[in-house]
């Protein structure tokens, strides 16, 4: 049963991962005034971003849905307890769904100019909300568990308390920051246009210095403060250097954290140094999702609570009190076996689709375009 | 146990009930849609015909405008599980979390990944990996209309699972019976009705064209395939209808009775084609409906249920005072489930007392007692018998506007099919704006087929184990009505911006995409 509910923890936080390096996509509509100064430059980037939108939002909706059948218990209890910052984020999404199909599109009814506000309203609140939800998995939650384990928010807020706390405000802002950073690498990566490079490699720059600042913010105050862990008779304690300890005491771990932060920087630094680099995307991509696997083992193994509560430490929840009975987790966990054929055929399909950097030419002529 | 939480129970059911109504406005059509436009590249790639690739160029366009509001709308209605039904998604979580997770890594990937090659790679793979792609497409959206039905059809039936009164919640203890006939009745009948709504997209849409006097070639290339899909589709729907029927008869007895309107259950029990229904003072409950004006085939009803013409079919009397059934299975009265269910609930309590005080003589007891009560848990929490009568009404008249639309459609495709053969689809007038007025007359069925199957499943979110007022979230009642009111505007502004760019779309025609 540990096995298992590890093994979907490791599964979540692979997602999560995911998620975070594929939030490039909403990093990018944040620059489609900055980077691109004229309408045709600012269809390129939007249909070099639209070929991948549907990646980010299905990945959130598996995120989701793998959540609900491996750790029930934090679906209900987060879900139903962060009732407005969840709506927040659903909304946004809901925004930038209809947004890349219906910008250009003839008697669109709002015009391109209210379908591109929505993208970049996407962009910022997504990344804001979901960063500083995943800080809440460190600095704890005000709700409390009844007796049939139904959910009680202690906050008037309904989860919108989570963005004022500096830590979490931190990690939202350095996610922020780094969906930025991602979007410019792939706009090198993926675009021909020799204005479009050297913009994006100007917001490498610009996004770097920030995104830095705010994570090694968040990551001193979440390793230094007090960690919510789990006791032997399975009630919680909050302990000081928590988050540090387990850092320590699962060294594969931090060192999964290294290389990822490593991945991360190398990425960027290359790509300022280097005059004519494109892949930066690769390893700081690559770097982040290791990373932020590595955060969510800190907040989930070594006898710890990964959706703490600070309103009643015994409702917090862990991954063995939150977990599916051991049937569904063995279940799915055959189910689990077919990521590796999901994970190569969008591989395949993503190298099919960007083979050749994207142009201006080819967005005009093409009657699909965004 | 669970708090009264009543305004915010109704803001929850108005929300979610407004998310699925929209969401279903776009889905049936990426379901058949992406079927007709794969069977059309498919003949394109074989041919070589150019008629056939700007066909499929078309309604590929037409697609990739519905798909993304479904998508929108979809994600919405998968989160509120958790948002508002938070108690509903740690009670079923166990069960109902799988085919969710399953949906999301076995479709949403493969939908997501291979509608970017379809509409964007046109230019930048091979025609046959292009055309793999579209038929994927079409795959990964039946396959996510599988599962989500799984989970649907559990909910109405649900099998599989026992009740694990440490964690207050139900655990799957067989995933194969999880996969239960419900639940494939559900999807085989939901999936051929996305069909013959697809093609009545597809008909209608060409109808409008001949009635303009243009693109006519197209049209009829368009109404043939379209008219020939829509005859299987509605075949098959009433099929599957018939066999979604008698599961209904079988697991759901109440919303059987609400489709049929019948207060007092008899043999050899009738088919209502036509009545109305009307308030009747006598009958017991002011949720019961007289009927005036029945139009009835005798014995069919039974028939169709229990494949005996002289079938006992109760009607909601029988259920309220219980009954034994044609099959000689006794079922007691609404009343006794009710004391049933007290007695579970109240068990589990006792239990959950006595293992925190460490009395485990109290809690085998206090076990006992929930696990011989368990299957009427739900009813602990009914104030009075007459809560298990949905709306009747609206399930009754909704079940036969869906199946009279459902007729008629079987003249739309035969019509259509035998004139665009012979060239002469606007012989007469009226065919080409029949079919048109069919396509929102197929949203009209459809939706209202949704009605039945939800509205006539009421007070129950989990048949007999878990009501509707059980299973939301306990947030501000005025928390829920921002978010309504807030995803009614927006889905609002996004239906009526989809249809006006439709509209556009459709108006500049296949001429307008290159080959």
């Amino acid at each position: 049963m540990e096995f298992l509910q590890q093994y979907w923890w490791i599964l979540i936080a692979l997602l999560g991962g995911i998620l975070v390096f594929l939030l490039f996509v909403q990093g990018g509509q944040t620059l489609l005034y900055t980077v691109a100064r004229t309408e045709d430059e600012r269809n390129v980037l939007v249909n070099c971003l639209g070929h991948k939108w549907e990646f980010t939002f299905t990945t959130l909706v598996v995120f989701g849905g793998a959540f609900f059948a491996s750790f029930p218990l934090f679906y209900s209890t987060s879900f139903g307890g962060a009732y407005l910052a969840w709506m927040v984020v659903l909304l946004c999404f809901v925004l930038q769904a209809v947004s890349y199909e219906y910008r250009r599109k003839a008697h669109n009814l709002l015009g391109e100019t209210t379908y591109n506000v929505f993208l970049i309203i996407n962009g910022v609140l997504a990344t804001v909300c979901v960063g500083a939800v995943v800080g809440s998995f460190f600095t704890g939650n005000p709700f409390r568990l009844g007796e049939m384990n139904q959910v009680t928010w202690t906050s008037p807020w309904r989860g919108l308390e989570v963005l004022f706390n500096v830590v979490n405000a931190s990690l939202g802002l350095a996610i922020f920051f780094l969906s930025r950073v991602l979007a410019s690498l792939y706009f090198m990566n993926s675009i021909a246009n020799d204005a479009i490079f050297a913009r994006s490699k100007r917001q490498v720059l610009l996004g770097a210095i920030p995104f830095v600042v705010f994570l090694l913010a968040a990551l001193v105050m979440i390793l230094l403060g007090e960690g919510y862990a789990v006791k032997a008779d399975g009630s919680i304690e909050l302990v000081r250097y928590k988050y540090f300890y387990n850092l320590l005491e699962m060294p594969v771990n931090a060192a999964v954290l290294l290389v990822g932060v490593v991945g991360v920087l190398f990425g960027i630094v290359k790509t300022v140094l280097a005059p004519r680099w494109r892949k930066g995307i690769w390893f700081s991509g690559a770097g982040i999702v290791l990373a932020v696997i590595a955060l969510f083992v800190i907040a989930g193994f070594n006898n710890t609570a990964f959706y703490p509560s600070y309103a009643d430490l015994d409702s917090s929840l862990t991954i063995s009190n939150a977990s599916s009975s051991e049937y569904t987790l063995r279940t799915m966990a055959y189910v689990s076996l077919l990521s590796p054929l999901v994970i190569a055929y969008i591989a395949y399909a993503w190298r099919a689709l960007n083979r050749k950097p994207i142009d201006i030419r080819e967005v005009k002529e093409d009657e699909n375009a965004y | 146990m669970f708090h009264d939480l009543s305004a915010t129970v109704d803001w929850s059911r108005w929300q979610f009930a407004m998310t699925a109504i929209y969401h279903y406005m776009f889905v049936p059509l990426t379901l058949g849609l992406s079927l007709l436009v794969a069977v059309m590249e498919t003949i394109w790639y074989k041919t070589g015909n150019e008629g056939w690739l700007k066909a499929t160029k078309f309604w590929m366009k037409l697609f990739g405008v519905n798909f993304a509001i479904g998508v929108a709308t979809g994600l919405i209605l998968e989160f509120q599980f958790g948002t508002n039904w938070s108690n509903y998604s740690w009670f079923v979580g166990d069960i109902f979390g799988a085919p969710l997770a399953i949906e999301g890594i076995v479709a949403f990937f493969m939908e997501a990944t291979f509608v970017a090659v379809m509409f964007f790679g046109w230019r930048r793979v091979s025609k046959r990996f292009h055309l793999v792609s579209t038929w994927l497409v079409y795959v990964g959206t039946n396959i996510s209309a599988l599962w989500i039905l799984v989970a649907n059809g559990w909910m109405q039936n649900p099998v599989g699972m026992t009740f694990d009164p440490d964690t207050a919640r139900n655990v799957m203890t067989s995933f194969t019976d999880v996969l239960s006939d419900t639940s494939f009745n559900k999807f085989f009948h939901t999936v051929t009705s996305a069909y013959t709504l697809s093609a009545c997209f597809v008909v209608g849409v060409c109808g409008w064209f001949f009635a303009k006097r243009r693109d006519v070639e197209f049209a009829r290339k368009s109404i043939l395939l379209g008219s020939v899909f829509g005859l299987a589709s509605i075949a098959l729907t009433i099929l599957t209808g018939d066999t979604t029927s008698r599961d209904i008869a079988r697991v759901q007895p109440v919303k059987f009775a609400a489709m049929e309107g019948l207060n007092r259950g008899s043999e050899g029990a009738g088919l209502t084609v036509f009545g109305i229904l009307k308030d009747d003072p006598s009958l017991p409950h002011e949720r019961l409906k007289g009927m005036t004006g029945a139009i009835a085939i005798p014995g069919l009803l039974s028939w169709m249920s229990f494949g005996d013409s002289r079938a006992f079919v109760p009607g909601f009397q029988d259920i309220l005072d219980g009954y034994t059934a044609h099959d000689g299975t006794v079922h007691a009265s609404v009343q006794q489930r009710i004391e049933n269910g007290r007695r579970a609930m109240d068990a589990l309590k006792a239990y959950k007392h006595a293992k925190k005080a460490g009395d485990e003589e109290t809690a085998a007891v206090a076990l006992s007692v929930l696990r011989a009560n368990y299957a009427d848990f739900g009813y602990g929490s009914l104030s009075s018998p007459g809560d298990v009568i949905p709306h009747v009404p609206l399930v009754f008249y909704s079940f036969r506007i869906m199946v009279g639309i459902g007729f008629l459609f079987i003249a739309l495709f035969v019509l259509s099919w035998w004139y665009a053969r012979r060239g002469r689809y606007d012989k007469f007038r009226f065919i080409p704006y029949f079919a048109l007025a069919c396509i929102p007359l197929a949203y009209v069925a459809s939706q209202c087929g949704w009605i039945v199957a939800e509205v006539g499943r009421q007070p129950w979110v989990v048949q007999d184990l878990m009501t509707t007022g059980m299973a939301a979230t306990d947030v501000a009642a005025t928390w829920v009505q921002v978010t309504f009111w807030l995803f009614a505007a927006l889905f609002t502004v996004m239906l009526v911006a989809e249809l006006k760019i439709l509209c556009a779309q459709i108006r500049k025609g296949p001429e307008s995409v290159n080959s």
